[in-house]
């Protein structure tokens, strides 16, 4: 038997869930309005919500100041490039913990988690003489060593969480036929990990684009992602709201509308297990 | 919206660029980090005269906030990096990044560089051992910016060198909370070079000072009990809110809205306020020197300028002391007076500036010179002092003592905390960490 | 079912992610505990003496440190009860029968895009100000006095902007929970007369337990590093108002640029996050055990 729903009771929640909604997105929605008004509409008191001269001076400004492709470049990179290594060192690691567990299976988990839990801070100038001897400061190959590993425990536990929910009949149907342990990986249990996988993928280039501490710290010109580009913009002399809010825009444009149009991916697999 | 067109864009241009940036392996490539201020940001827009010049030397910006800057080229030139080829660092550095022999000296620039036309204050803070370090891109000391119709619509007229008590008088006169405008603007967000550049040049005209001869801190004395007190009744008076955060930047903007009736801070904010383009004031600004106390022969201004130097061990020494040359250089002025009028040129560097006629029309400009003239780095206070430096003391560890302090007094500001406790906490402070970096032996 | 062969496979193949994290652990691990018991100023270069124990004495003593950890303690739970309680509100809410579920969805996600510097800085500047911030304008308007949240709330005022970076994480995740849940189970309670109120904590909440479980585990490791927020709004302040122990070291290491004593907070940073993640894994670890 469905549940009986009446009309009124769900405009009551649409309305609620949209004011809800609403204010949770406010500050990226006022971000982006006042990325459109000039210098001085910024700061008017009191404030203009929409009736104020559209410009896109701000973006032109921003443009002209920064090498915005040149960020961009480096953070779709970086995000993506650590992210698919990582997978790359997760699936069989991920595979063997769902699949052949053993005693210590859950205390390496654990382990793996818990690396996440050093403060970045306290080993950066360990880090910084190490790249400086491998030469590896302000390239992008350093930042993607250093950001697969710092996501990997979570890539790792994601792939693990979601491979677990595969039933191990199959797997073991398909060693019957004779698959070989490549085959299974490839043609059997990656078919059907795949929203696991998209959600993990997702789930790790949102956090890779967003780390703002090793991506700011090890680079200079030539590898400096977004994260570099709004540095220049959070305080500047004078007026700069409008400029400030333009940079945020077009930092998280990207990766928003990215999250937007995969959403239901992301969603799928973000689950940690914790749903049967 | 333009990012998402960008985005569709992203790999056939991004990809362009970097054949592009292949395709110029012949030319030098040199980095310079530099901080995101007017001045800077308004150079890397007249590039094109540099790269007219030197076709074969490319420039690579990296343009940070101040603080971030500083930690990074700190760690680089410290750890020797080598990330950067020409880096913006200011007056508190380059004493002692010289003394490490981490630069590289800027005594062979060409004779038409013109060393001798550097103005002595300046000159001699990037001077180590009778060698030059640095080439001053723009000095500044501190003064009081006024709004003139305020003062005016109160009946007061500023002195040239103000007095605290008159100050105090003024701001109580301006104040007009209700319109939004109040008395007096000071820095309050805690940093060294925010706060604590501020309130230390303050001190120094209440006859205060950093340490005594035996490195002893001294913040229990009356001097600077006197010093926070006045600071803090002033801002709590007449200041506006959310002061404790606010810095230099977001000084400028209240300013620039009308809403401040002073400010003291840097000279250079002169021409941001006078500009009209961003400041609805720029008509109604007034200038005077920063305030004394009646009776010492101190000004409560500060001696500043961000310069460019050379990290030791960078393999482009020749391309960076061109860029240095060009950017440091009395045509790199006459450019931008061309381009963006006299009062937008980077001020406080050279004699040769104050004496040029059309810069003397420029309504701060006096004051800025008188201001610089009088800041005297190797004896700030009119007590004797150990160290060098008017609104920092030049020694590695000032930076962290001086932030620290400078939270404690951004709290007194703040009111979670009392002017002594502030005091107290800043001077025990001090002593650990003096003590710990064993000046007491 | 698994044999001596797929055993020694098996291990082959986790191999690579165990040797990897564990490098990436140890050797900077081991520079820092070397660093920590050195004299070590970068400012200072030169010899670095070895100073035994020294580093972490004045790292300890230091009165910010006691300030730190409370705080770092208020942050974290702060942000979790926030984002568990409001999570599982807003799971509830969304999972109800509504127009544009999809609409909401999507505005209800969009903070955890946002990179923490953008969201510090704008919450910061466009809606904490007092004067040009959206919160002073609307308390203006409603005649009241407009409060300056970071002077005056600083721990608070991080909290709210944290917490609503996490929001999005924890809802989804309940929401996918609460979308799993057999609407059977819910209707035999609404027909054996169990009211709303109880329907909800004796059947939804014990089967949202797992997901609030993970939800606290993975943001805990993220939230005792909070640290960009912090660098942007407050700078730890006022006074060590909101100094977290991840900026204390920060403030030793890349503000006074005291190496060893960065490094002997580092690792106190290190042996108090393992604390907690000891603590966690025996509470919550268990809770995940398939």
């Amino acid at each position: 038997m469905a549940r009986r729903v009446t009309t009124s009771r769900k405009a009551l929640v649409t309305v609620a869930a949209f004011a809800i909604g609403l204010i949770i997105f406010f500050p990226i929605l006022w971000t982006f309005l006042t990325s459109f008004k000039t210098e001085g509409e910024a700061v008017a008191s009191p404030p203009v919500f929409l009736a104020f001269h559209w410009t896109l001076e701000n973006y032109a400004e921003v443009n002209q100041r920064s090498h915005y492709l040149l960020h961009f470049y480096n953070s779709v990179v970086i995000s993506f490039g650590s992210t698919l290594i990582g997978l790359v060192i997760a699936i069989p690691a991920a595979w063997s913990m769902a699949f052949v567990p053993s005693r210590r299976t859950k205390d390496v988990l654990m382990w793996m988690l818990s690396t996440k839990m050093l403060p970045p801070v306290g080993v950066l100038i360990p880090i910084y003489l190490l790249f400086r001897n491998s030469g590896l400061l302000d390239t992008l190959t350093g930042l993607v060593v250093v950001l697969t590993l710092i996501n990997l425990p979570i890539i790792v536990w994601m792939l693990y969480t979601y491979f677990k929910e595969i039933p191990g009949d199959i797997l073991e149907a398909a060693r019957m036929d004779g698959a070989s342990l490549r085959n299974e990986i490839l043609y059997v249990l990656t078919p059907m990990a795949v929203p696991g996988i998209a959600s993990t993928l997702l789930l790790n280039v949102i956090l890779a684009w967003n780390e703002a501490f090793w991506t700011l710290n090890l680079t200079a010109a030539k590898a400096a992602p977004l994260t570099a580009f709004i540095a220049s913009y959070s305080s500047p002399e004078g007026l700069f709201y409008a400029k400030l809010s333009a940079a945020s825009t077009m930092a998280i444009a990207p990766i928003l509308v990215l999250g937007w149009f995969s959403q239901k991916q992301l969603v799928r697999g973000l689950t940690f297990g914790a749903v049967k | 919206m333009r990012s998402t067109s960008h985005f569709a864009l992203c790999c056939t241009a991004a990809s362009s660029l970097f054949i592009a940036a292949a395709g110029a392996q012949a030319e030098t490539t040199i980095t310079v980090a530099t901080v995101n201020n007017g001045d800077m940001i308004r150079m890397q827009g007249l590039m094109g005269d540099f790269n007219a010049k030197h076709p074969d030397i490319k420039v690579n910006w990296v343009t940070l906030e101040e603080n971030v800057l500083r930690q990074k080229v700190t760690t680089d030139i410290a750890t020797k990096g080598g990330q950067y080829d020409v880096m913006t660092i200011g007056t508190y550095e380059v004493p002692i990044w010289g003394k490490q022999g981490w630069l590289v000296s800027l005594d062979d620039l060409p004779a038409s560089w013109d060393v001798n036309d550097l103005l002595p204050p300046i000159r001699d803070g990037l001077t180590v051992d009778g060698k030059l370090y640095a080439a001053p891109f723009y000095g500044e000391s501190s003064m009081t910016m006024y709004r003139a119709d305020l003062m005016k619509k109160a009946g007061l007229k500023m002195p040239n060198a103000p007095t605290w008590e008159f100050i105090e008088k003024a701001a109580r006169a301006m104040t007009n909370k209700s319109a939004g405008v109040y008395g007096i603007c000071l820095r309050g967000k805690a940093g060294w070079g925010e706060n604590m550049a501020f309130i230390t040049a303050m001190s120094n005209s209440f006859g205060a000072r950093w340490f005594d001869m035996k490195w002893n801190p001294q913040f229990d004395t009356p001097q600077w009990k006197e010093t926070l007190a006045t600071y803090l009744s002033l801002m709590h008076k007449y200041g506006p809110p959310g002061a404790s955060s606010n810095g230099f930047n977001e000084n400028l903007a209240l300013f620039q809205q009308g809403k401040c009736g002073m400010w003291i801070d840097a000279t250079v904010a002169a021409s941001f306020v006078t500009d009209p383009k961003n400041s609805k004031v720029a008509k109604h600004v007034g200038f005077a020197l920063a305030p004394h106390k009646e009776g010492i022969k101190k000004n409560g201004n500060w001696l500043w300028a961000w310069t460019l130097a050379i990290p030791a061990g960078t393999k482009q020494v020749a391309a960076a002391k061109t860029f240095i040359e060009w950017a440091t250089s009395k045509d790199y002025l006459k450019l931008v007076a061309s381009k963006e009028g006299w009062a937008n040129v980077p001020p406080g560097t050279r004699t040769s500036l104050y004496k040029n006629p059309q810069y003397a029309k420029v309504p701060f400009a006096r004051i800025t010179l008188e201001s610089i003239e009088s800041a005297d780095p190797t004896h700030p206070s009119v007590q004797e002092v150990p160290y060098v430096g008017v609104q920092f003391v030049a020694i590695p560890e000032f930076q962290g003592i001086a932030t620290a302090v400078g939270q404690q007094f951004s709290a007194a500001l703040a009111g979670t905390e009392s002017a002594d406790q502030a005091l107290s906490a800043s001077q025990s402070l001090t002593k650990r960490e003096m003590t710990k970096a064993g000046y007491y032996k | 079912m698994a044999t001596q062969h797929s055993r020694v496979t098996a291990r082959w193949m986790i191999s690579p992610s165990v040797v990897l994290l564990l490098g990436w652990m140890i050797v900077p691990l081991a520079m820092t505990i070397y660093f920590s018991f050195l004299n070590y100023n970068l400012l200072n270069p030169g010899p670095h003496n070895w100073i035994g124990l020294q580093n972490y004495y004045f790292f300890l003593t230091d009165p910010a440190f006691t300030t730190a950890l409370w705080n770092t303690i208020v942050l974290v739970v702060g942000v979790l009860l926030i984002t568990t309680v409001g999570g599982v509100a807003l799971a509830v809410l969304l999972d109800q029968p509504m127009w544009g579920q999809g609409i909401v969805r999507i505005l209800v996600i969009a903070p955890f895009f946002v990179m923490p510097t953008v969201s510090a800085l704008v919450w910061k500047n466009m809606l904490m100000n007092p004067v040009n911030g959206l919160f002073g304008h609307l308390a203006t308007a409603l005649g009241l006095h407009p409060i300056d949240f970071l002077a005056h709330l600083p721990l608070f005022s991080i909290i709210v902007i944290v917490a609503w970076q996490w929001l999005p994480f924890a809802t989804l995740i309940l929401l996918t929970s609460m979308q799993s849940l057999d609407s059977e189970q819910i209707e035999a309670a609404e027909m054996d007369g169990a009211s709303a109120v109880n329907r909800f904590i004796f059947v939804t909440l014990p089967h949202l337990a797992r997901s609030i479980a993970v939800v606290i585990l993975i943001q805990t490791i993220f939230l005792l590093s909070v640290f960009a927020e912090i660098l942007v709004t407050t700078n730890g302040g006022p006074g060590n108002a909101s100094t977290n122990i991840t900026y204390l070291v920060y403030a030793q290491s890349l503000l006074q640029f005291d190496v060893g004593g960065g490094s002997a907070g580092g690792i106190v940073a290190v042996v108090l996050a393992n604390i907690v993640a000891i603590f966690l894994m025996r509470m919550i670890g268990k809770n995940l055990e398939a």
